[in-house]
């Protein structure tokens, strides 16, 4: 076991392979007799299905075949999606079918499955399946969808609550009885969908006479995709095999199950013959999960000395038409509202509501951000009541180093305590805003303010559960040629898997990870597996595949040891090979010990070697570890335009040890771009009726080359005591905190108009009407 | 009605005669007629830049031209980038500069750098920040994107001297 | 989203485009694809018959004659950037071109293509009204010439009628003294302005307005040339306050709000672009009064 890896910025593996374009995407795939299907989706966010005709569609050249839910097999027909994460406070569970029976609840939801032999035959046919509908009154708006059951998102319910549970700690009627300050503030949220470059799709394919299917999907972990197929088809598991291709962005909704999956499996096994289905753009923008609205009511209580006394309110969370995960992101949002601050008393009361839009799943950052902006925003406020500076007011309340491991008080989505093991929030705090000279941001601004400019600085802190359990393996392996294999259920998206796990391996076989490869996401490969989403493959692959080759070096050496009639203390392993410490010529290579590991005539194992150099290994954390995160932003604003430039932009960052510092630093600027857009771009718009509106990328708006910032970071590192490796997550740091850092430097550029920003995103034309007279009323400049 | 065409195109130095249909992109074609799969489908409405090659060395959106019009007409992809295997400067660039992570833009993002490179062989950084703006990256944040085109444009530029 | 079939020609020559129109039923004119591809794609249009213009190379062409620059329809708009005439004659079309989508959709993209869309605040609708441009329509039975007025019939429709075809647009050329001016306000580099303004000014000796010309882009379907403003202006120095006044007055012209955009908010950016866009044409004037 070394150390020269695990730290190393290596260059990526897998990048040559992209960069000639040789790799292999779901669309990359083609089989012999593949057949293409499109769908026929619901224009109306609520209706009721009264007649289809098919006929029409069936008769167009090339057509194979139309399936609608009266189709489907009955194992498929008699039940819903499945649920992945039950919880006791749903309280009405509402799950999709794999087409719709009899009531539509989302613009795009499938109601025919057309199968031909070109994607455009198949489209052409789509449009031609004739779908009666009784339109239904909608349930919009989720502020809306509480405060009244006239419209209700499901036929057969009377109140659109899909779930409401409740945050309680300490005694927060007392904290803000008597409180010297409180501070009230309603924020209203919003976030858009993922929009990775790289649409999803399955390719499904049946053998008859294994009586098994093969899927192919483009999704975040294939074994769980795995499993929610088998419940639906009520299959055993050697009748499914998943596997992910290369994946071009996943952002969390790759990671669901989606009713397209069934569809093809069921026309791959009516039809024996491969059936390929790839998403469009446009069915991206209606179909694939996403985050969304957010309104949050809330108080923060404080003493005279800006101390937090205690923070409670509610917050509405819009679910969307299904709930296959549960309250997954309401909780992660509630859960991360106290972030690094000591809070003794804190209530919040959560309600999450049905409506009639795409199903919310986590979109990077996963609730979280929505809960940094709420709780920095308060802080915020909180300086400006007081006339203190920001960044005092929450130096005022960090939890101390000293105090780790710190038990939050509330339990986590993984069902565990929040207690954060380890982190230095001051620390992290200080670290930012010296690199973002701070200090010097007053004579900035007033600079700035002299020639007409408006800057403004903002700041947020963050703190993130990442390495999500229960597990997630590997298996590493040596054949019988020597080489190194590593198989996981882990499935990269971008976060360079294939690199940094090879790095992992090659300090625990004393290897090169050039001679390591990595295999992800195969369910065929490693039977056991969760996949990438959360921040949460460093930490669970990461420890499992150093668990997994760490004994697989103590096999090595075991055999070694027989191999050179030596004991095992006596041997070390270098290069490949396993060697005798007391005289180095005498080596036996990978390759002949692997030969020999197999099974090989006159030698025997009796003396307890296992056979073969393979072990599987599952990391199964006893909680999660948290990341912490400190972005200062500096912005100019236009106040005759309301635009918004970002001039500066710093992060200091703690996600424990690092594997690939290069790796880190791309997850965080990449998750940068992403706040970006959440606070100054990304907004889905839906009309009254939950029709979409910005279904195209010239109406969302993600951020370009010209709409980032240079970044300057700074790297923490206070190594987890909860896994081998001593990493964090750090796939959403970027974003967690970002969208709060850039609302507080608008709102502090524009400080000289008492603006107040409570929502995000925010336009240009919102920070016009909110300037209001200053900018409409003023002669122009 | 399927209304056909046989056409001649050439992409990477090789002729390819087919009959296709009228209908179908030239991103269609090069992927699922000639099997080049390196060029990708982002959107298909003309925005991510997924899909851009190079034809008569000029940047397109190859989503929406049809294959038709590329008959008789010379095409770049990402596939005829690598000379003789091997990784050309700005590919180099962009496994040093860790400017992929997906790697589902990248083929967009190079063709556009190629022809913008060949054009600006000294450019500034606003101008590859400018360039940049017809592809979009959801993964990467762009910087080390930009920082990997100005490393190339100064090989580049060293190379010819 | 793939498109749905058609029957696909492609010719050569303006006369025989005009025939297709003329004997053909739910045609549309390709050009350089950028808008009509991505319609097409998203099956918002399924012409029967697609009519490809890019082999006809008559209709591609940059010509100046006496005080005005004649531009053929199937001018790409990346031509026109890189174009000498361009530069030398219309350095106000340049400034406005750096500002059209992105260098892909500038490759393929056509003068005609943008005129035919009539997007209320693509910048190269906005040179045309600015510049006083009048379109050339064929059809088979010969050819017709409109002002820019008359083109636009309301929001992204103009007067081309189904068998016939934009086939050029002539400019009125700056004059070599007029200063220029060019802003817009969009969400993101290269996106459809929300408000664009152009302005060309010229003064006299005593550094006052003898010729102003003003086209804004975004208040309703087509680029608005305030006259009002602009008689206001003639005979005025270019002073701050003559500027602020002549913004105002243009944020009071009647606008329309939709999905993403109030109309207040519009009015608002009218003002300040123009009176941006006014600053700059009024000091580019300068300049060339200077240089006398």
């Amino acid at each position: 076991m070394n150390n020269k890896w695990v730290g190393a910025s290596i260059k990526r593996k897998e990048d040559p392979a992209f960069l000639k374009g040789k790799v292999q995407y779901i669309d990359d795939i083609h089989m012999l007799g593949m057949l293409h299907a499109a769908f026929t989706r619901s224009p109306h966010a609520h209706a009721k299905i009264l007649s289809i005709d098919k006929s029409k569609a069936l008769a167009v050249p090339g057509v194979k075949a139309v399936f609608l839910y009266a189709d489907l097999p009955d194992v498929v027909r008699h039940q819903t999606l499945p649920l992945l994460v039950p919880h006791p406070s749903i309280i009405t569970t509402k799950l999709p079918f794999a087409l719709v029976n009899q009531e539509a609840c989302y613009v795009g939801e499938p109601i025919a499955c057309v199968i031909a032999e070109s994607r455009y035959i198949a489209e052409d046919a789509a449009q031609l399946v004739e779908i009666d509908y009784e339109v239904l009154d909608v349930a919009n708006d989720c502020l809306d969808a509480l405060e009244s059951s006239d419209h209700c998102a499901h036929l057969d319910m009377t109140s659109n609550i899909a779930a409401k549970f409740q945050i309680n700690v300490g005694d927060t009627d007392a904290a803000f009885k008597n409180a010297p300050n409180v501070i009230s503030e309603r924020f209203f949220q919003h976030r858009g969908g993922p929009f990775f470059m790289e649409c999803r799709g399955a390719i499904a394919s049946y053998d008859e006479s294994a009586d098994a299917y093969t899927l192919h999907v483009s999704s975040q972990g294939s074994h769980r995709i795995k499993r929610c197929m088998l419940e639906l088809f009520d299959l055993s598991d050697d009748q499914l095999r998943v596997v992910a291709p290369d994946v071009g962005g996943g952002f969390g909704p790759k990671g669901s199950y989606y009713p397209e999956y069934a569809n093809v499996a069921v026309a791959a096994k009516v039809l024996g013959r491969p059936i390929k289905w790839i998403e469009d753009r446009r069915e991206n923008f209606l179909t694939t999960h996403q985050e969304r609205d957010q309104y949050w009511d809330v108080e923060l209580a404080v003493s005279k000395d800006a101390k937090i006394l205690g923070l409670r309110g509610r917050l509405v969370h819009d679910n969307g038409a299904y709930v296959p995960w549960g309250i997954v992101v309401p909780w992660i949002s509630a859960t991360t509202v106290p972030g690094p601050y000591v809070i003794e008393n804190f209530k919040l009361d959560v309600f999450s509501m049905y409506t009639n839009k795409i199903q919310v799943t986590s979109v990077r950052g996963a609730g979280r951000p929505q809960a940094v902006f709420a709780m920095e925003r308060l802080m915020d406020r909180v300086a400006q009541t007081l006339g203190l500076d920001a960044g005092e007011v929450r130096r005022r309340n960090f939890i101390q180093p000293e105090q780790m491991p710190y038990n939050v008080g509330i339990i986590f989505r993984d069902g565990r305590p929040v207690t954060y093991d380890s982190g230095d929030y001051p620390a992290c705090q200080a670290a930012a805003l010296s690199k973002a000279d701070y200090e010097g941001f007053k004579i900035r601004q007033e600079k700035a303010r002299e020639a007409g400019r408006y800057l403004g600085i903002g700041m947020a802190n963050a703190v993130e559960a990442t390495g999500l359990g229960p597990y997630e393996g590997a298996t590493v392996k040596i054949s019988t040629t020597g080489k190194i294999t590593v198989y996981t259920g882990a499935v990269p998206q971008g976060q360079s898997h294939k690199t940094t796990l090879a790095q992992v391996a090659a300090d625990a076989l004393n290897a090169d990870p050039k001679d390591i490869q990595v295999i992800t996401g195969d369910t065929a490969l490693i039977g056991l597996g969760i996949g990438t989403f959360a921040a949460r493959t460093a930490v669970t692959a990461g420890s499992s595949v150093h668990m997994a080759a760490t004994d697989v070096a103590n096999k090595l050496k075991a055999y070694g040891a027989v191999m050179l009639s030596c004991t095992i203390d006596q041997v070390d392993i270098h290069n490949g090979h396993v060697v005798l410490k007391s005289d180095p010529q005498q080596t036996k290579s990978f390759r002949e010990i692997a030969v020999r590991s197999v099974g090989m005539p006159g030698f025997s194992m009796a003396n307890g070697l296992v056979p073969g150099l393979e072990t599987t290994s599952y990391f199964t954390p006893d909680r999660s570890t948290y990341s912490n995160g400190t972005h200062v932003v500096e912005v100019e604003v236009d106040i005759h335009t309301g635009g918004v430039d970002i001039v500066r932009y710093t992060v200091a960052h703690d996600c424990g040890k690092l594997i690939n510092p290069m790796v880190v630093d791309g997850q965080i600027v990449g998750g940068i771009a992403h706040g970006i857009g959440n606070a100054l771009l990304e907004q889905m718009v839906f009309d009254d009726q939950a029709q979409p509106v910005s279904t195209n990328f010239g109406e969302y708006l993600l951020p370009l080359s010209t709409n980032m910032p240079k970044v300057d970071m700074v790297h923490l590192e206070t190594p987890s005591p909860l896994n081998p490796l001593g990493v964090k997550g750090a796939g959403e740091g970027g974003t967690i905190p970002a969208i709060a850092a850039i609302i507080s430097a608008v709102e502090n550029a524009l400080s000289p108009f008492d603006v107040r920003i409570s929502h995000t995103p925010i336009s240009p034309q919102d920070i016009v009407e909110l300037l209001g007279e200053h900018a409409l009323g003023e002669t122009a400049l | 009605m399927t209304d056909k065409r046989s056409i001649a195109v050439k992409v990477n130095g090789q002729t390819y005669e087919r009959e296709v249909d009228t209908r179908m992109t030239l991103v269609d074609f090069l992927r699922h007629e000639l099997d080049l799969t390196g060029t990708h489908v982002g959107c298909e409405h003309g925005v991510c830049g997924a899909c851009t090659v190079l034809v008569n060395g000029e940047s397109v959106r190859s989503c929406l031209m049809l294959a038709v019009q590329a008959n008789e007409q010379s095409i770049q992809t990402v596939e005829g980038l690598a000379v003789n295997g091997e990784l050309n400067i700005l590919q180099q660039c962009f496994q040093d500069h860790h400017s992929l992570q997906c790697g589902f833009c990248t083929s967009g993002m190079l063709m556009t750098l190629t022809e913008f490179l060949r054009d600006h062989p000294n450019p500034t950084q606003q101008e590859v920040q400018e360039v940049l703006s017809g592809n979009l990256c959801r993964c990467t944040g762009y910087l080390p994107i930009m920082s990997a085109a100005m490393d190339a444009a100064q090989k580049m530029r060293e190379a010819q001297s | 989203m793939k498109p749905a079939a058609f029957k696909y020609h492609d010719p050569s020559r303006l006369s025989d485009v005009v025939d297709l129109l003329s004997t053909l039923e739910n045609t549309r004119l390709l050009a350089g694809g950028q808008t009509l591809m991505p319609m097409m794609n998203f099956r918002y249009l399924m012409p029967d018959h697609l009519i490809d213009l890019n082999k006809v190379s008559e209709l591609d062409f940059i010509q100046i004659e006496g005080g005005y620059m004649n531009i053929g329809a199937m001018t790409r708009q990346r031509t026109l950037e890189f174009s000498d005439e361009v530069a030398e004659h219309c350095p106000i079309m340049l400034q406005a071109l750096h500002y059209v989508g992105h260098r892909q959709t500038r490759n393929r993209g056509t003068i005609g293509g943008s005129l035919c869309h009539f997007d209320p605040s693509a910048e190269l609708v906005n040179m045309t009204a600015l510049l006083d441009g009048t379109l050339q329509i064929s059809s088979k039975n010969g050819s017709r010439e409109v002002s820019m007025d008359e083109f636009n019939q309301g929001f992204l429709t103009t007067q081309v009628a189904e068998q016939e075809i934009l086939s050029r647009v002539r400019l009125t050329l700056p004059h070599v003294r007029d200063g220029f001016g060019f802003v817009e306000f969009a969400r993101r580099h290269g996106d459809f302005a929300i408000v664009a303004c152009s302005c060309l000014m010229r003064l006299d000796a005593l550094g006052q307005i003898e010729s102003i010309k003003i086209a804004v882009s975004g208040l309703g379907a087509a680029p608005v040339r305030p006259s009002n403003v602009e008689k206001n202006l003639m005979g005025q120095l270019p002073s701050k306050s003559a500027l602020i006044q002549a913004a105002h007055d243009v944020s009071q012209i009647e606008s329309v709000s939709d999905a993403y955009v109030t109309a207040s908010y519009r009015q608002h950016l009218a003002r300040i672009m123009t009176y941006r866009a006014l600053c700059q044409a009024a000091k580019s004037a300068q300049e060339k009064s200077n240089d006398r």
